[in-house]
């Protein structure tokens, strides 16, 4: 498992707009950069982020490999009504990693 | 032809620093100024906010690893040590055993081979910086408290020779850079006084976690220098010379770098 920094309220007023901020542990081989012997190293990146707030997207970004090594994603979505946030990383080699946070709304 | 490069080659040498033994036991520089503060206002940013510091990823992980039954005794470093809050600011210090200097990572790496009894972690391996990490960061605030120890003082005095010594084809000093041209331009890059209060840190350049190390390393690369081995006393030394220098400055580990 990646380690994960995530950032959020744990609660907010209904209506509110709530900021976000994720950072992954991931290399991000961008797949253009040769190894120490000359070879192209594979590529080996995140390829798509989705933040699913009680089961419905809220928020997602594609990536690429001009992205930096543990890529930091921050966006704002509006606080509806209490439930469950879960944030999806998923990538090259079957990486897949899902990280959850409740929210209360008051 | 040749004649003129020689002379173009000893120009460039020009007279030699006395890199003989300091009369003064080395001094902390008088008012230290943090790497931090020579950065762009977004990194200073990213660097104070522990959700954007990608450092504190490792942080994360060495707290976790802090934790974990280990070696042939299977003890965690946990069970051994509650708080180390302030260790890392008094580091460099001297050890017993080895009758020298040793830096936290060291430290750690005696902990772990002697106590834990468990195979000895790379020098410059996730492990060992993610432990580092979080023993460094407990130190966060607290200002750099080199040990007042006349055991250290011979290595002390070598790590200033080593600052003052010219290096490399481009025959240049640690002091050259960051004593006399700190705060001036090399490239688009902004010579910092070279204190050692941020490691391990996080360098964009690098994509990744460093040590001190490391960063002397990439120093001495770029004057096309031969760098020690990780770990060599060489470093250590040096390190406890930084330490010195920058006494009084606030522990930032880990701080973030372009
Ligand atoms: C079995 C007990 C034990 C375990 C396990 C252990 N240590 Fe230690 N540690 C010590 C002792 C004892 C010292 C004092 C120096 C010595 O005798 O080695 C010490 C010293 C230290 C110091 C320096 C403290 C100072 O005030 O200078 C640090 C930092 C440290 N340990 C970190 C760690 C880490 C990180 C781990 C896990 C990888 C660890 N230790 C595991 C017993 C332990
Ligand atoms: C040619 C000039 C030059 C020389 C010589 C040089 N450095 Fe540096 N050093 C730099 C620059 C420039 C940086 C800033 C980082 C960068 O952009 O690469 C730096 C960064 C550092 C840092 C990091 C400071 C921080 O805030 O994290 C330390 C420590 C350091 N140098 C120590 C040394 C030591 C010790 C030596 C001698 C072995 C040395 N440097 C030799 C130019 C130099």
């Amino acid at each position: 498992m990646a380690r994960v920094l995530l950032n959020l309220p744990r609660s907010a007023a209904k209506g509110a707009v709530i900021e976000i901020r994720t950072l992954i542990m991931h290399p991000m081989e961008s797949g253009f950069r040769p190894g120490m012997n000359g070879t192209i190293l594979a590529r080996d990146i995140i390829t798509r982020f989705t933040c699913e707030y009680d089961g419905e997207v809220v928020f997602q970004a594609e990536l690429s490999s001009a992205i930096a090594a543990n890529p930091f994603i921050s966006f704002t979505t509006v606080a509806t009504a209490s439930g469950t946030l879960s944030f999806t990383w998923e990538g090259d080699n079957d990486f897949r990693q899902t990280e959850t946070r409740s929210l209360t709304v008051t | 032809m040749r004649w003129l490069l020689l002379l173009a080659a000893l120009a460039a040498a020009g007279p030699r620093i006395a890199a003989a033994q300091p009369r003064m036991p080395p001094q902390a520089v008088a008012q230290p100024r943090s790497g931090t503060q020579d950065m762009s206002r977004e990194l200073q940013a990213m660097q104070a906010d522990d959700s954007a510091n990608p450092g504190m990823l490792w942080v994360q992980e060495g707290e976790a690893l802090f934790h974990r039954a280990e070696g042939r005794v299977q003890k965690a470093c946990a069970d051994c040590h509650a708080s180390l809050t302030g260790v890392a600011a008094r580091y460099p210090a001297w050890d017993d055993r080895s009758a020298a200097p040793m830096d936290l990572a060291g430290r750690i790496q005696h902990c772990r081979t002697e106590h834990q009894q468990a195979t000895p972690l790379a020098r410059e391996g996730e492990p060992l910086l993610a432990l580092s990490a979080f023993v460094a960061g407990q130190s966060r605030g607290l200002p750099l408290a080199p040990p007042e120890d006349s055991r250290l003082a011979p290595a002390l005095a070598r790590g200033e020779a080593l600052f003052r010594q010219r290096r490399g084809q481009l025959n240049l000093s640690c002091a050259q850079c960051h004593e006399d041209r700190a705060g001036l331009r090399l490239g688009s890059a902004l010579i910092p006084e070279g204190h050692a209060n941020g490691y391990p840190q996080y360098r964009l350049e690098w994509q990744a976690l460093g040590s001190l190390q490391r960063r002397l390393r990439n120093c001495m690369v770029g004057v096309r220098a031969t760098a020690p081995a990780f770990g060599a006393a060489e470093y250590v030394e040096i390190e406890l010379y930084l330490a010195r220098r920058g006494a009084g400055l606030a522990v930032e580990a880990p701080a973030v770098r372009p």
